[in-house]
């Protein structure tokens, strides 16, 4: 799934341009792209992960160059993250993903299995190390001898440890890896912690959600491709830039949870007219996500859009906030 | 030569944490056969621990994280166990949108699995690198009437592929097993086949929108205990950014209807035509005396399904598309009646599982509502290469039994239970299938019990699934056209109605498989959750007999050609399509050193 996106070749000049062998750019300028039609290809790429506009130049010169490697390591995960990542929408983000890096390990899709696949891993990492981006999902059992996860014949702890050693960052994919997740609610019966209570002198970023949207997963790839450097982070190490405010404060059923009337069951003529689902169990004021900007799946809808109450699911503890069905009691969030 | 022992660890393109472990013979000429294999999920978190105590109509939450893959399956099948320990009825909508989501959900993991997961077992990448785009267009306008079908088109999938085998970063295709024997593809039809696996990734993308109109998101959409939480929307409403109404309007709903078309078409048009056409080749390659996929990776020859599909309600078995029932030794004569409820028929057992059970011991076998997770790690420090793996546990999978009995869940189980219970187009679909491939149409399908016949099941059943999806639509639209929009039944939502205990079963029949949770409420809270799931029927260890789960009893007898390319064997573990975060790594026996999987270089 590392191949080319589907080009419009019909709507681009064939004039081409200069890229760097192997690079994406130099792909698409084979393929008859002109610049002009490349940094337009790479203006939209930066809209739709909603970044800033003038990082489509940036984001040209870094897909002109060759490909940063990708580690991508699973520990006590489902494989939703990467479930939602591979239907991470529109061909310029796949073409980011799997044009702009190149991702030599990935158990979930690699061809290779077993003593190969891990060789595969040693070799990206020592070719590239200092340089490569190590992206985790699933917690960490922290008591390395637990057995509670083993792979290769090694603890999650020694694979992190060893994989993040060299890494030139790390990122924290969904809640089990950002904040120890599902596993890590009550009563923990694993000892599962999150990757960065492994990592505590490593720079982590976490992308959490269970799972996080694609498109922020992508973006927050892409701002470091374009800008070589990471997105301002807050105190949980989360990207202001898709976790700055809750998904209540942008959701379009605001407007009923301030006048009423709120909806009262699923069922109801308020549920159908599309009132607020605080009375529900909404967990929208208290949790931090793009839900109700971005969307899910191409834009199409989110939780709160389709009827469920935001579950919380991008914030630390999330399955241990009172029930997914309790009111959020007054004073446990600003309005 | 003396007896290795062949390790897979990690095995790859798989859900979640698998190893797979195997003594094999030497047979003189370089190749080993498989003696005797093992299983091993090497990952837990105790999900259904967690779960205790807690409030059960928030259970399907928990419950849908146990695989994001299967998303949408852990989630219904927790609200059904609710709702039956509760007597609660759900609206027909609200079956019929479940029946569409699950559907969709088969359509999507059936395709996904196939050209993401499996293909690469089958198809040599390099080899297409020479195929005749002119030659590969007329055989695909030969097989279907898919519209790529243009020599440009294969042309420019051959480029790029080309231009990205030359930048030199080879990403998830390094280290494949390119230019290995068992590969018997022509360069062509290596090429159809990838172009495909690209096509698959943008079709999975859009199809994957139906789960969000109706659950709001993909992966993880969401349920409720009831019904469904998605309102049918009385004004304004729709998908995109809205100001008022919900996500389920008419125009949605018309949506909904073309991703349907959709995902039919894909099946119909590819990933069908393509399977009949792997089918050919690999049963082919037997005559010419090499090996031949549709005589081997059989399994137990045991079959379950709980059922799924409900034309009417989930309490009228019979009603459904995929029928409850077992077959048991390949016999299609008979489809033996189950009953979920009854301590004798289902058990887990964990005499080679890291779990104990206080209640009982070691090697007895517990129904789910009486049952137990009580995690014990007793295998070796990490940092080994051989698992201990003979009287010792080895597995983080329990050993589910029906009768005592190893039982094979999933697609093939569907099609064989479907076609000895009489259903008209999957007997159809499979005559024609057989007749098409050249396999026999013997009573028994003896050629379907096989590693091939596995995955032809998966294609046949994507179909009749596919198909059946219209009715629901239809069905739905015809209850709301007629002003029904009920989702949801919250005559049971307020705790106070709730007895003060309660059991309950829930099950959906998943893409995977059979999928069962035995819920207990006391003092409305859950007191035991137990989750037995598809793959823990097949990908399960030894049980206290020493009877080997679907996984370790397909492997044993294949012949693998070079020891450290064992494609052999990942092509019939992948053929049961693993979900281990539902339920689990192969290795090397006695003796020498563990041998890790070797791919050749591309």
């Amino acid at each position: 799934m590392t191949l080319s996106p589907t080009i419009d070749r019909a709507a681009i000049a064939p004039t081409g341009f200069d890229a760097e062998p192997g690079s994406v750019g130099e792909r698409l300028a084979g393929l008859g792209v002109s610049r002009r039609g490349f940094l337009r290809f790479c203006t939209t790429l930066a809209s739709s992960l909603a970044l800033e506009a003038g990082m489509g130049p940036q984001l040209a010169h870094a897909l002109t160059t060759a490909r940063p490697s990708i580690v991508y390591m699973s520990f006590q995960e489902c494989t939703g993250c990467l479930e939602s990542l591979v239907n991470s929408y529109g061909v310029t983000i796949e073409t980011l993903i799997l044009q702009a890096f190149s991702i030599d390990y990935l158990e979930t899709l690699q061809a290779a299995a077993g003593a190969r696949a891990e060789a595969a891993r040693e070799a990206a990492m020592a070719a590239n190390a200092g340089k490569y981006v190590l992206v985790v999902d699933g917690s960490i059992p922290k008591n390395a001898n637990s057995g509670f996860f083993v792979s290769a014949g090694e603890s999650a702890v020694e694979r992190l440890k060893h994989a993040a050693d060299r890494a030139a960052f790390v990122v924290a994919v969904g809640t089990c890896a950002a904040y120890g997740g599902l596993a890590h609610a009550r009563p923990n019966p694993t000892g599962a912690v999150a990757v960065s209570d492994i990592l505590p002198n490593k720079t982590v970023i976490n992308v959490p959600g269970c799972p996080p949207i694609a498109e922020v997963v992508t973006g927050v790839l892409a701002y470091w491709l374009a800008k070589k450097t990471l997105p301002a982070l807050d105190s949980l190490k989360r990207p202001t830039l898709y976790y700055g405010h809750t998904v209540h404060s942008e959701c379009y059923r605001e407007e009923t949870f301030e006048d009423g009337p709120r909806t009262k069951s699923f069922g109801d003529a308020r549920a159908r007219a599309g009132h607020c689902l605080f009375d529900l169990g909404c967990k929208g004021p208290v949790t931090h996500n793009a839900c109700s900007t971005l969307r899910w799946n191409q834009g199409t809808s989110f939780p709160i859009q389709s009827g469920h109450g935001c579950i919380g699911c991008a914030e630390p503890d999330f399955w241990d906030m009172g029930g997914l069905y309790a009111r959020l009691p007054p004073g446990s969030f600003d309005d | 030569m003396a007896a290795r022992t062949l390790v897979i660890d990690p095995v790859t393109r798989i859900e979640g944490h698998l190893r797979i472990q195997a003594d094999t013979v030497a047979n003189g000429d370089g190749s080993v056969t498989i003696s005797r294999a093992s299983s091993s999920s090497t990952m837990v978190r105790g999900i259904e621990i967690i779960m205790k105590g807690r409030d059960p109509r928030e259970a399907w939450a928990f419950a849908q994280r146990i695989c994001g893959v299967c998303t949408v399956v852990h989630g219904v099948t927790s609200v059904r166990a609710v709702e039956d320990a509760f007597g609660i009825v759900v609206p027909q909508n609200a079956e019929m949108i479940r029946n569409l989501m699950i559907g969709s959900q088969y359509l999507h993991d059936h395709v996904m699995h196939f050209y993401l997961l499996h293909a690469l077992d089958w198809v040599d990448v390099v080899a297409a690198l020479s195929a005749d785009p002119a030659k590969t267009s007329a055989l695909q306008k030969s097989i279907s009437s898919t519209a790529n079908n243009s020599a440009a088109y294969f042309a420019s999938v051959k480029t790029r592929l080309s231009d990205f085998v030359a930048s030199g970063q080879l990403g998830i295709f390094a280290k494949g097993y390119w230019g290995h024997p068992a590969y018997e593809l022509s360069p062509e039809q290596n090429l159809l086949m990838m172009a495909h696996y690209f096509e698959c990734l943008a079709w999975a993308r859009g199809i994957v929108k139906l789960h969000t109109i109706f659950g709001g998101k993909d992966p993880h959409p969401n349920v409720v205990v009831g019904g469904m939480p998605c309102a049918i929307s009385s004004q304004g409403g729709g998908t995109g950014h809205i100001e008022t109404g919900t996500a389920v309007n008419g125009t949605s709903l018309a949506a909904v209807g073309k991703l349907i078309d959709e995902m039919r078409r894909f099946v119909d048009e590819v990933y069908l035509p393509d399977m009949i056409l792997l089918a050919q080749v690999y049963t082919a390659a037997g005559k010419a005396g090499r090996t031949d996929w549709s005589k081997i990776g059989e399994g137990v020859g045991n079959y379950l399904c709980y059922g799924e599909f409900p034309a009417t309600a989930i309490r009228d078995p019979s009603s459904y598309l995929i029928p409850r029932g077992v077959v048991l030794g390949r016999d299609l004569s008979k489809v033996h009646p189950i009953d979920v409820s009854a301590p004798g028929e289902f058990q887990e057992f964990v005499a080679h599982a890291w779990y104990d059970y206080k209640t009982a011991t070691k090697t007895t076998g517990l129904h789910p509502w009486s049952g137990e997770t009580s995690l014990n790690y007793t295998g070796p420090a990490p940092g080994y290469t051989v698992l201990p793996d003979h009287a010792e546990s080895y597995s983080w999978i329990k050993s589910p039994r029906w009768k005592g009995k190893a039982m094979e869940v999933g697609p093939l189980a569907h099609v064989v239970v479907m076609y000895a219970s009489g259903h008209a187009a999957t007997r159809t679909l499979v005559q024609q299938a057989f007749a098409a491939i050249g396999w026999p149409l013997d009573a028994g399908l003896t050629r379907i019990h096989s590693t091939l016949g596995r995955n032809l099941a998966r294609a046949i059943e994507s179909k009749v699934i596919g198909d059946a999806m219209v009715g629901w639509y239809q069905r739905l639209l015809a209850n709301i056209a007629k002003g029904d929009v009920s989702v949801f039944n919250g005559a049971k939502w307020d705790p106070a109605t709730w007895p003060a205990h309660a059991k309950g079963f829930g099950f959906t029949e998943a893409p995977r498989g059979a999928l069962g949770h035995w819920i207990v409420v006391d003092a409305k809270k859950i007191t035991n959750y137990q989750c037995v799931v598809a793959s823990q029927w097949n990908a399960g260890p030894r049980d206290t007999a020493g009877v080997e789960g679907p996984y370790e009893a397909g492997l044993r007898g294949h012949r693998v050609a070079k020891f450290d390319q064992p494609i052999e064997v990942l092509r019939t573990i992948h053929s049961f399509d693993p979900c281990i975060g539902c339920a689990v790594h192969l290795t090397d026996p006695d003796g020498e050193a563990s041998v890790v999987v070797e791919m050749a270089q591309l």
